[in-house]
């Protein structure tokens, strides 16, 4: 077993494959039948609401819960089966979890004399000068802050070089400035030393700013998988559309569709979506388009063939956040719309009569679901209030 | 206090006198104990003292002696009783570390497999006092009975032929050492409740995470995390095991060859009315304890984690 451990560890970074995995605790499913392949080397993000199944998702692969059915292979051996401690798989743990009654350095050298690793003391302070606090190897846990225990903790798993490091929201606790840096220094920690990432978090912006591949997970199941512009420029479902960023959403029914173009009719409306954008093209449909897209003026614009115009509508809101300013623009016959506008020194207040335009390029269509809890509004501290 | 502090000119003596002021409460708060402690612990330990170094006059009655400074006393006692001590601290501590063994698991299983269970875990706590509503004496002659030659244990272990028929238990070392682990299995237990109770299970997971087996988690983790109780549950059994003088007694689970030192000191206190040896013979019981839990402190470390 060791020879096959230390092998596993020579390498670095290995593969993670989850094969139809779900997870049933008395009452709910937690996952539920999920598969997913990790490739070595890379980041991947688990997005989702708390409750979504994303942590327990993390702790089947840590072996820390067992799964009710499926597999789990790192590096093509099948783990299912194995103890937390026979895998070569290390996490970072929301709470940190660093034992109190040891200093930093031998919590970073846990892992390393557990496997016996013959100069477990050298390799755990060149962990601690990798995350800058070799200085306070001497120290207690307790000693320290949020942020530098969040690095320890960071330590103490990398130090192990494991096949798959694992992070459970390690940045939930820390302010946004110190989480912003801790992103960045994350990232270049994970393309310094090589290893597979899996990112747990219910933050849209770290998942989409560190991560080379995004899964978004709902109700146990994965909605959406994919590189990060990719998810936020095509959501296919209605829970992407409106979880990862915001999202102007119109339920129609598709009135006709060719193999280019499939228009929708929305009340007295009609929208065009390109048909490769469009997930349904007869029936009910949803269409919907970022509100960064949606350009806002005081008179009609010349009708054209690539451009979708709606109005006129009066603004109802307008709210200067420094960048840029956000439109609440109500428009009969269609939802309220919102429309973030770059600040270019014209500000239209509210009352206004404006007319919204964007390119019909950037229009989606994803199937129709009955609208649920989350709509817009899905900033971190409304997700967390929502949580427990 | 108000008028206090009008009365005075600068701001500064009225703060000075209101800090006084504070002072003085926080010594009359703690009066009662003081005084508590003076009466009944200072007192009779100075007492105890005297007595130690007390001789009999020329032609004394029993038990009458005067104040002298004879400290043959100790060496007497050191002499005539060394037997006993060696197996009052070798009782006490097989029965601590039997104790342990028992009240562990037991305080683990109500710490923390029944913490998602609040209610089941207070119902199991009143079960390890339960014992107490009954007279510790009446508990330990119901002992003796179980244990007694023709009783339930050794009676039916007689009639299958599963020990010699001249089996004793009852006056052995082996019933007082039972009965010293019974009656002071709550006292281990919680404390270290009390500390398992707290531990945070999240830093076993990590530890498991960390390549560590469940043995080498509990080894690393548990144990150090849930020393102080175990320092304290070891406390509260040794040191009133070591100076038991009921179980020993050959009227509940002992004879005259289990004695330990409580036994000695009762008899001479109580029978032989030798006053000074009996003081003296406390005074060491005293002593080697205090001696024997300092160490045994120091060596543990808890004082970094109190």
């Amino acid at each position: 077993m060791s020879h096959n451990e230390s092998s596993v560890f020579a390498t670095g970074g290995a593969d993670l494959e989850l094969v139809n995995i779900s997870k049933v605790f008395p009452g709910f499913t937690a996952v539920d039948n999920i598969s997913l392949k990790i490739p070595a080397g890379s980041f991947f993000a688990l997005l989702g609401p708390s409750g979504c199944g994303k942590t327990t998702t993390l702790r089947l692969i840590s072996g820390l819960e067992e799964p009710t059915s499926g597999k789990i292979l790192i590096g093509g051996k099948d783990i299912t089966n194995t103890k937390p401690h026979q895998r070569t798989v290390n996490t970072v743990f929301q709470s940190y979890a660093l034992f109190p009654h040891m200093t930093i350095l031998e919590n970073v050298a846990f892992g390393l004399k557990q496997r016996k690793i013959a100069n477990a003391m050298d390799l755990a302070h060149q962990a601690l000068a990798l995350v800058e606090l070799d200085h306070v190897a001497s120290r207690k846990p307790s000693q320290l802050s949020g942020g530098q225990q969040q690095r320890v903790a960071l330590a103490r798993a990398v130090v192990n070089r494991p096949a798959l490091l694992l992070l459970d929201e390690p940045l939930g606790a820390l302010d946004l400035k110190l989480r912003r840096q801790m992103q960045i220094e994350l990232k270049s920690i994970q393309s310094e030393v090589g290893l597979t990432f899996l990112h747990v978090t219910h933050d849209q912006e770290e998942a989409m700013t560190m991560a080379d591949t995004v899964a978004v997970m709902n109700k146990g199941k994965i909605e959406q998988m994919g590189a990060p512009a990719e998810l936020y420029e095509l959501p296919k479902t209605r829970f992407v559309a409106t979880f990862l960023g915001q999202s102007n959403l119109f339920d129609g029914t598709v009135s006709t569709a060719t193999s280019s173009t499939v228009t929708v009719s929305v009340g007295a409306h009609s929208f065009d979506v390109p048909a490769a954008r469009s997930a349904v093209v007869k029936g009910e449909i949803t269409v919907g388009v970022r509100p960064e897209k949606i350009a806002i003026s005081r008179t009609k614009p010349a009708a054209s063939k690539t451009r979708t115009i709606v109005g006129p509508g009066n603004v109802i809101d307008a709210s200067f956040s420094g960048v840029s300013t956000q439109y609440l623009v109500d428009v009969p016959g269609l939802n309220t719309m919102t429309v973030f506008e770059q600040n270019d020194g014209d500000i239209v207040k509210a009352g206004t009569q404006v007319w919204l335009s964007w390119d019909t390029e950037f229009s989606f269509g994803i199937p129709f679901e009955a609208a649920e809890f989350i709509e817009s509004d899905t900033s971190t501290t409304t997700l967390a209030a929502q949580a427990k | 206090m108000a008028i206090g502090a009008f009365s005075h000119g600068p701001s500064g003596t009225a703060v000075s006198s209101a800090s006084q002021k504070k002072s003085r409460v926080a010594w009359f708060l703690l009066l009662p104990g003081i005084v508590y402690l003076l009466l009944f612990f200072l007192t009779p330990l100075f007492s105890l003292i005297l007595t130690s170094f007390k001789t009999a006059p020329p032609a004394a009655f029993i038990g009458e002696y005067v104040y002298a400074f004879r400290w043959e006393n100790y060496v007497e006692v050191l002499g005539m009783y060394g037997e006993h001590s060696l197996r009052s601290f070798t009782y006490a501590a097989i029965a601590t570390i039997i104790a342990l063994a028992i009240g562990y698991p037991l305080a683990y299983f109500i710490g923390v497999r029944l913490r998602p269970y609040p209610l089941l875990q207070s119902l199991a706590l009143v079960l390890v006092i339960a014992p107490f509503f009954i007279s510790f004496l009446l508990r330990t002659v119901a002992w003796k009975q179980l244990l007694a030659d023709e009783g339930l244990i050794v009676g039916t272990l007689k009639a299958f032929a599963l020990v010699p028929p001249d089996t004793h238990i009852t006056g052995t070392a082996i019933s007082v050492i039972f009965g010293l682990a019974y009656n002071f299995i709550p006292f281990m237990t919680l404390p270290l409740y009390t500390s398992i109770e707290r531990l945070d299970l999240r830093l076993l997971e990590a530890s498991n995470d960390l390549y560590a087996n469940s043995f080498t988690t509990f080894r690393k983790v548990t144990v150090p995390l849930t020393l102080p109780g175990i320092v304290s549950g070891t406390l509260l059994t040794f040191i009133p095991a070591a100076g038991d003088y009921v179980n020993a007694s050959a009227n509940f689970l002992g004879s005259t060859q289990t004695s330990m030192i409580g036994n000695v000191i009762e008899s001479n206190f109580l029978v032989l009315q030798n006053y000074p040896h009996a003081a003296s013979m406390s005074l060491v019981l005293m002593g080697a304890i205090l001696i024997l839990v300092s160490a045994y402190v120091f060596k543990s470390g808890t004082d970094d984690l109190l």
